[in-house]
Formats: C-alpha cells, sequence, structure tokens
C-alpha cells in the first residue's frame, strides 16, 4: 500500500506543489501578465495560487468558501469588461454552482473560466460529499457553455490557452493523479475537438481527463496481445465532435473510458451520437457505476473502479470478445 | 448611435438631477399606472411587490443614477440592478421614457419575442446591467461590479435592489461578507423591506429581521428610511458622497406592499401575482389618476 499512501499527499501542500509543477497556477499568472482584463478568484484555493497572488495581487481575490457567490461576482466583473478565472473544487465548484453558472453565466453569455481541481474521485478520501462525478451530465445541458477536460498537464495548458478567446463561459474540469503523460509537449487543441492520441484500426477507445492516460496504458498492453487499439481524448465534452465518434465507430467496437457517472458523461454522448446517426457498432460504457460509491484513497478507488490501465484492458477485451 | 467626441454632458443624465419632489411623486404613480396597463396586457404579474418600490425607481432614474441611455454601455454609467426581478415590469415604462428602447417596445409586452420579459434580460434590453430572476444572485454580481469599477479607476456607483424576502437567500449574506471584506464603498444595496414575500409576511414564512442590525454586523453603513418617502429617499441618496469611501452602503426602505391603492395595501397578497378583473383595474387606474390630478 505503499504506493497508495503517497497518493494521499495533500496535493495542495508546499511540498507537493514543489514536486509537481503546479500548471494551473503557473499558467493563469502567465495569461494574467498577457493580459490586462483577466482576474482569479479563489474559492478557499488560495495555498494552490501563490503564483497567481504573487503575480497580479491587484487582480487576484479570495472569495472564501462560498463557491455560489464566487461564480456571481465573477460575472459581475465580467460584466464589467474583465475574464474572471474562478478556481475551486469541483464537487463545490460545479455542482453546487450549477444554477449560478447556468443563470449569472451562460445565459448571459459572460466570459467567465470556471477551472475546476479535484474532479472525480480526487477527495475520495474525504467521503462521498468529495465526489465530483456529476458535472459532465449537468454541464453539457447548459446552453452557451463551453466544457472541456484536460486529460494530462501539457493539455491542461493547452486548453487553459486556447479557450481564453471562447465567447461566453467555459468550464475547465481538471483532473490530478495522471501517471503518464497523454501528450508529449503542449498540443493545439482545436476548440470542440476530440484529439486522437494514439492510432489503431481494430477498436477505438473514447476517453476523456484521467481516462484518457488509463485508455493510453491499456492500448500499450493490448498492443502485445495483438490488438491495435485507437485511443481518442474527448478534450472537449461541448462543443462535441461527433465525427470523430462516428469515425471510430467505423473500426467496430467502442469503449468510452471516464472518471465520472455512468449517466450523462461522455458514455451517453457517445451512445446518442450512436443512436441518432443509426450506427451499428458494439459499445460499452467504463464508468462510475450508478450505487453509493467507495470511500478511500484516490488510487485505490481508482483501482477499484477500473480506471487503471489494466482495468481498461479487460474491459476491452470483454468487448470485443463479446 | 455615434457618439461625438467632445463634452459627454449632452447625453448624459447626471446625479442628483433637480426634481421636485412633487414630480417624483407623480413618476411614482406613473410607474404603478404603467404597471396594471402591462400587467392587463400580458394577463399576469407582480403589482404589489412593484408597487411598494415604484418611489424608488422614480427617484433612482430620475434623480439619482448618472446614466446615458443613448450610450447603455457607457464605461462609468451608474449600475443599477433589479435584485427583485419580478417587477422588471415596473422598470420597461422608465427605460423607454428615458430613451433606451422604443416606447412601441411595451405595447408587445407580454407576447411571444418581445424583448421585454417578466424578469430583465440584458442581453434583449439596453439599460439593463444584469439579468435576473434567481432570488438571491444580484448582489454578488453587485461586489463584483464593485471590484470591477474600482480596478478601472472608476467612480460609477453600483445600486442594489432586493426584497426582503429574497434576503432568506444565503448567498445574500456571501455577497454581504464579500462586500465589506473588500471595502465597497461604491456599493449600495436597497433593500425594498414591504414585509412580505411569495408565501406571506416574511416574520411568518421566515424572519429576516432586524435587518439593519444584521447588515451593521456584516461590516456595512446602514441607513433606515421610509421607502415610499420620495424626500426621504433624495435625501438618502444625496447623502451617499462620492463612491471612493471604503465601506458598502445599505438602505433599509421601509415600504408598504401595494402602495398607492387602499385596496392592494389592505390585502397585498392577493396581488402579488395576479391580474386585475376590468372593474378592479378601472378602479385602480381611477384611484391613483385621482391622486395625480390633485
Amino acid at each position: 500500500m505503499t504506493n497508495v499512501t503517497t497518493q494521499m499527499e495533500d496535493v495542495f501542500s508546499e511540498e507537493a506543489q514543489a514536486k509537481s509543477p503546479n500548471v494551473v497556477a503557473e499558467e493563469l499568472a502567465r495569461l494574467a501578465g498577457a493580459h490586462p482584463e483577466v482576474v482569479v478568484l479563489s474559492a478557499d484555493m488560495g495555498a494552490s495560487l501563490v503564483p497567481v497572488r504573487e503575480a497580479i495581487p491587484d487582480r487576484y481575490f479570495d472569495l472564501g468558501i462560498a463557491e455560489t457567490n464566487a461564480v456571481s461576482v465573477a460575472a459581475g466583473l465580467a460584466a464589467c469588461g474583465f475574464v474572471p478565472y474562478v478556481v475551486s473544487m469541483a464537487p463545490f465548484g460545479m455542482l453546487k454552482c450549477a444554477e449560478q453558472i447556468r443563470t449569472d453565466l451562460a445565459a448571459t453569455k459572460m466570459r467567465v473560466r470556471i477551472v475546476t481541481r479535484l474532479s472525480g474521485l480526487a477527495m475520495g478520501f474525504f467521503g462521498t460529499s468529495h465526489h465530483a462525478i456529476e458535472e459532465l451530465a449537468v454541464a453539457r445541458t447548459i446552453t452557451n457553455l463551453t466544457v472541456c477536460a484536460p486529460s494530462d498537464a501539457y493539455s491542461t495548458l493547452a486548453l487553459l490557452r486556447s479557450t481564453f478567446d471562447v465567447d461566453g463561459p467555459v468550464l475547465v474540469r481538471t483532473c490530478e493523479g495522471v501517471t503518464r503523460s497523454v501528450y508529449p509537449a503542449v498540443p493545439t487543441i482545436p476548440p470542440g475537438s476530440i484529439m486522437e492520441v494514439r492510432p489503431g484500426d481494430d477498436a477505438a477507445v473514447i476517453a476523456t481527463g484521467l481516462g484518457t492516460s488509463a485508455a493510453l496504458g491499456a492500448a500499450e498492453m493490448l498492443a502485445e496481445e495483438g490488438f491495435s487499439v485507437r485511443v481518442l481524448d474527448a478534450a472537449y465534452l461541448k462543443p462535441f465532435d461527433e465525427r470523430a465518434v462516428i469515425e471510430a465507430a467505423a473500426t467496430g467496437a467502442l469503449l468510452t473510458v471516464e472518471e465520472h457517472h455512468v449517466l450523462g458523461g461522455l458514455g451517453s454522448m457517445v451512445a446518442e451520437v450512436l443512436g441518432r446517426h443509426g450506427v451499428d457498432v458494439r459499445l460499452d460504457v467504463l464508468a462510475l457505476p450508478d450505487e453509493d460509491l467507495e470511500v478511500g484513497v484516490p488510487a485505490a478507488l481508482i483501482e477499484h473502479y477500473g480506471l487503471t490501465p489494466a482495468g481498461v484492458a479487460e474491459r476491452f477485451r470483454r468487448l470485443v470478445r463479446g | 448611435m455615434t457618439v461625438a467626441a467632445g463634452p459627454r454632458a449632452t447625453t448624459v443624465l447626471e446625479r442628483g438631477r433637480q426634481v421636485g419632489e412633487d414630480e417624483l411623486r407623480r413618476r411614482a404613480d406613473w410607474i404603478r399606472l404603467e404597471t396594471i396597463r402591462l400587467i392587463d396586457q400580458a394577463g399576469l404579474g407582480h403589482y404589489s411587490s412593484t408597487f411598494s418600490c415604484a418611489e424608488v425607481l422614480a427617484v433612482l432614474y430620475y434623480h439619482t443614477l448618472r446614466l446615458d441611455p443613448l450610450e447603455p454601455a457607457w464605461p462609468d454609467r451608474d449600475r443599477f440592478l433589479l435584485g427583485k426581478g419580478h417587477v422588471a415590469v415596473g422598470q420597461w415604462p422608465v427605460l423607454a421614457d428615458l430613451g433606451y428602447f422604443p416606447a412601441s417596445w411595451l405595447d408587445d409586452y407580454g407576447r411571444l419575442g418581445s424583448p421585454l420579459t417578466d424578469h430583465p434580460d440584458m442581453r434583449k434590453v439596453p439599460g439593463v446591467d444584469f439579468s435576473s430572476g434567481s432570488l438571491g444572485h444580484n448582489l454578488s454580481v453587485g461586489v463584483g461590479m464593485g471590484l470591477g469599477l474600482r480596478l478601472e479607476g472608476s467612480d460609477a456607483r453600483i445600486f442594489v435592489l432586493t426584497g426582503d424576502g429574497e434576503l432568506q437567500e444565503g448567498q445574500i449574506w456571501e455577497a454581504a461578507m464579500a462586500a465589506s471584506h473588500y471595502r465597497l464603498g461604491n456599493l449600495v444595496a436597497i433593500l425594498d423591506a414591504n414585509g412580505f414575500s411569495g408565501a406571506g409576511a416574511t416574520s411568518v414564512t421566515m424572519n429576516i429581521e432586524p435587518l439593519a442590525i444584521r447588515f451593521e454586523a456584516f461590516g456595512w453603513a446602514v441607513e433606515e428610511i421610509d421607502g415610499n418617502d420620495v424626500g426621504a429617499l433624495v435625501r438618502t441618496f444625496d447623502a451617499l458622497g462620492d463612491p471612493d469611501g471604503d465601506q458598502p452602503r445599505c438602505i433599509v426602505s421601509r415600504t408598504r406592499k401595494g402602495k398607492g391603492l387602499a385596496d392592494m395595501e389592505a390585502a397585498p397578497q392577493a396581488w402579488h401575482l395576479g391580474h386585475m378583473t376590468e372593474e378592479e383595474r378601472v378602479a385602480a387606474v381611477a384611484e391613483i389618476q385621482a391622486r395625480l390630478g390633485r
């Protein structure tokens, strides 16, 4: 269990921040330096935003443990011409604020960016209150909201940069605990696209967030067994790249992988596209089940729910072997 | 429209315009008459909540706010946020009268496709500084505007009109906390304390008093006035001074729900949301017109 204990480090401790580059804070500081209209709001996430606070003390605002207020405050700043980034913990920054995001940001088309950290099971040790597994299902029903989900540090940078110019609000659902990079360098991710991160012809895995690195690891394991598996990274959930889904279905078998509830997320979206276009393909959805979830250290939870390379590979074998 | 370079005073309505109290009282009653007309046209609306704050709307728009109706997005305009968005029906005739949009828009109020809706939509109507409808949000939006305008070095002020039932929303108190934490002297909350929410007296449904003490405890400078007295409103708004102070201002505006019609004042809840019969409407209009003719 040693490696599992390692996963339990406070990701915001000075030690952890020093060890792993704090890409969100560093990129927000850079964006703020390049764009005087950028302001950063923190819902008690200040410890992870030290680089921002130091770079732009006048444009950094602590809003305390009051996420809903932070979202509406951001709306007021955006109405004055600023581009606010609201940084919060995923379970509270999105689901708790869904109505403020819909009413004050999306219906009004405010250029506010909601950057959530610790999505999925990343705070699973603390209890079911801290699971953040429903945001995609809710967010994608909000008209005018752009939804994206980085799968590693490089795509976090890419998406934070490329969504700066997006008209209207953006949800950036960042994930923690990615054990391998998905991209070799900062990619260019055109808005609304699904990225092919590994070619393959026998079958395809469409994943998002933490799921993408697991899918890549699985594809490597499966290659040794003779499977040529295409891996797609659903960097954007809204707008959603339907053509990429249909092209992936042409391989004959599709598996979706997400650190999210099985209802309403990536798997549901892919199934809807296939159904709407009358595509006949074997499909399976690897996601978190619609039941009371376990509580525990994140790495153990990820393994329990099969969101590891081995878990994805096993689910894939079942799919292709029928 | 094109605004020529040079003195803006030709189009800007400055703060503290000289308007007699009698004229402001008549404006408030005119807002009531227009509210009756528009609700009749739409078939449903919030009479008594609008009537309680008719004087506040009249004094703000015809005396206090620095505005440019010909340039609604002018960065240095004072902002007005209608937290209690269900009384937009009283705001529409004012914005039309000031020239934000043609008065003919009012004739389509309540019809499908009309930009004028029961709650205000900033994307549809010039002069609406922020959309509202979900109670409890606009004070937070006002905090954001307070931070933003201060960053810009603007001396614009933000007025947020909330209902008193609206104060039951928890987000109001998050915003109240943030406003004093950030010492937003450019933010003014006007609480339309008419004592009722949709379900009844706030003292019964959920007590929100004592308002002044509560806002003081949250760090605001508070004044309590008769919000149906245009003279008191003028004096209070005039005394706000420059918006570069370090404390947000709260005006507890004690009002009567349904103010201006005897039957409505007697039974304000019956008119929270409704539609007058023709007989009721004729009588109500006659009562207000009699007062205007005095």
